[in-house]
């Protein structure tokens, strides 16, 4: 250490180059940049692409298996609803991924601290989950509106003169409504993954909300579950594909509602986090 | 320029930041120095808002960095070598980034040109190394052409070429008026870049001086004497600016300050005392700066405890 590295020439006065445009922080631009974050992960792009597959394969087995029984389904199995509410069973599959992404767009930020860059751009806080969401659902309707279209569709050729048409009533409606099912579902995700920032614990309260539930009521006495299993997040939210009700559901769009509400809720749960929880 | 009033952060029971007030300056490079645990790294996330500080508050340029309209252009910031998410390629990382504020990818290709990651930028930040990382990491701190720098231990993980382009682009920053505040634990690395020290410890302000007056403390000398006629001699030496106590065995040694040695051999044989011992002590500036940090270190290996007989007594009060 000697003086001489020491000694330095006075700073002058300031005199910043501004060759660079920068623009303010505004909604739009959130959203780009999560756009950008949605579709430059190379884990998110595989794991749609599989999904799509491993729906529309499912729904592939489960159309030539309905075709090669043909003969011993009983006759409300045989209903153009029940056939199309059965292909649409592949949502179930469907979910776990989208499900995951949903968490994962949110922990994987946490993660990698890259929540900390994120919101030394965006340090109002709030746009990035707005944005967060409006990207994730665009993308997850998106694919799982192929998804859901694409099993139908193949289910139905592999069942032949017994397939039911696009035209059907109620198709549109269960195709479209198990894609928006799968899209809530995602969100739901993103939501629990802001308010419990690890992958691990977001993704069992996910699925312990959307799956054990259910089971844990169906331990309860018959009349309490009467009143209780309707409700749940799962069983309100796939009125919205159901065709063929069986026992007491609640109405396809009143059941789609109260969905949304539960993820209205982690939503609403994961601003309160962000907005005022250290990083 | 950063300013921080009273600033504290609580964790629980921890508090990491003490009620800490410091002025930034422009068109220098400021050292913001203190052990592991000294609260730097917590100071820097209030100053950005990542932290919600428990009483006092941090405003950069004159604002709360949350109220600037571009804050990127505000500060730039590295934080740590990894706020990156692993499976994205760097070029992708800062293309998000800048897409919050407009910034196009020329920009984004010429910040990687100038990290010198050209040749990766397509690649996942997974296969990076350290340094690699870091490098990525000062690209989005510069970004958006930030009048403000803020890095928090940038030469962690570089290679020797890699401290050496830190310091400069650090000089460059500072010499275009922009202000830097860089942390370190080294006192070492701080020698070579900073203008301007901020010295931390246990979330408090140690030291807030001109890297010239550090060194002009630390490296005043202390002159240890061993003389049968110590408080004989004691009485020539005292001065207005000359500091003299008895060490060792009372009466036979003394611990000088405030003149050279040689001054003390000449008023000794002036005077015909003898001595047995006479011996320069020049601190240097890690020395200073452990003795200085010595009370607020957090955990400390066997044996390398500094001495802190050896403090320039006026370096923990000085204050500029």
């Amino acid at each position: 250490m000697t003086a001489t590295t020491l000694t330095r020439p006075p700073a002058p006065e300031p005199a910043l180059s501004r060759a660079v445009d920068v623009q303010p922080v505004s909604w739009t631009r959130v959203l780009r940049s999560e756009w950008i974050k949605v579709r430059s992960l190379r884990s998110t792009v595989i794991t749609l692409v599989l999904t799509v597959l491993g729906m529309v394969g499912l729904a592939m087995i489960a159309g030539a298996a309905m075709n090669s029984r043909w003969a011993h389904l009983d006759p409300f199995d045989r209903t153009p609803g029940a056939l199309t509410q059965h292909l649409l069973g592949v949502v179930f599959l469907g979910q776990l991924a989208i499900g995951v992404l949903g968490v994962l767009f949110a922990t994987g930020e946490y993660a990698h601290g890259m929540i900390r860059a994120t919101l030394a751009a965006v340090p109002r806080r709030l746009p990035v989950l707005w944005a967060k969401v409006v990207a994730f659902a665009a993308v997850a309707f998106t694919v799982s509106l192929v998804a859901t279209l694409a099993s139908f569709l193949a289910g139905m050729a592999l069942l032949g003169s017994h397939g039911v048409s696009l035209g059907a009533p109620g198709v549109w409606r269960a195709i479209i409504g198990a894609a928006a099912y799968l899209t809530v579902v995602g969100l739901m995700g993103l939501g629990l993954g802001f308010v419990l920032r690890s992958t691990a614990g977001a993704i069992s309260s996910l699925f312990g909300v959307l799956l054990v539930l259910p089971a844990l009521v169906a331990a309860l006495p018959q009349n309490w579950q009467d009143h209780i299993s309707r409700y749940l997040p799962m069983a309100a939210g796939q009125a919205v594909y159901t065709l063929a009700p069986e026992g007491a559901s609640m109405g396809p769009w009143t059941g789609f509602a109260l969905f949304c509400g539960y993820a209205a809720a982690a939503i609403a749960l994961a601003a309160v986090s962000l907005r005022y929880r250290d990083a | 320029m950063i300013e921080a009033e009273h600033l504290s952060k609580r964790y629980g029971e921890r508090t990491a930041v003490d009620d800490v007030s410091f002025c930034v300056q422009p068109g220098l490079v400021t050292g913001f120095l203190g052990p592991n645990g000294a609260g730097k790294s917590t100071t820097m996330r209030l100053i950005l808002g990542l932290d919600r500080p428990t009483s006092g508050r941090v405003t950069v340029n004159g604002r709360a960095y949350a109220e600037h309209r571009a804050p990127l252009a505000e500060v730039g910031a590295l934080l740590e070598a990894r706020a990156v998410h692993n499976g994205r390629s760097a070029r992708n990382h800062l293309l998000a980034l800048a897409a919050t504020h407009g910034i196009g990818a020329r920009r984004v290709d010429d910040v990687i040109d100038l990290v010198g990651l050209s040749e990766v930028a397509r690649k996942r930040v997974k296969t990076f190394s350290l340094g690699m990382g870091q490098r990525l990491g000062i690209a989005a701190a510069l970004l958006a052409d930030p009048a403000t720098v803020v890095l928090d231990e940038p030469v962690n993980g570089l290679d020797p070429e890699g401290v050496r382009w830190i310091r400069n682009l650090l000089r460059g920053l500072a010499l275009e008026g922009r202000t830097v505040l860089v942390s370190s634990h080294l006192m070492s690395e701080m020698a070579l870049t900073a203008d301007h020290l901020l010295i931390v410890g246990r979330g408090r302000v140690l030291a807030d001086m001109s890297m010239a007056e550090f060194m002009r403390n630390a490296s005043r000398n202390i002159v240890r004497v061993r003389t049968p006629e110590a408080t004989r001699l004691a009485g020539l030496l005292v001065g207005p600016d000359v500091t003299v106590e008895p060490v060792v065995e009372p009466g036979r040694g003394l611990r000088v300050q405030g003149v050279t040695a040689e001054h003390i051999g000449d008023v000794a044989c002036a005077h015909g005392i003898a001595l047995h011992e006479l011996m320069a002590e020049e601190a240097s500036l890690e020395d200073a700066f452990m003795a200085l940090t010595a009370d607020s270190v957090e955990y400390r290996g066997g044996g390398a405890t500094p001495d802190p007989s050896r403090t320039p007594p006026e370096m923990a009060r000085s204050r500029s």
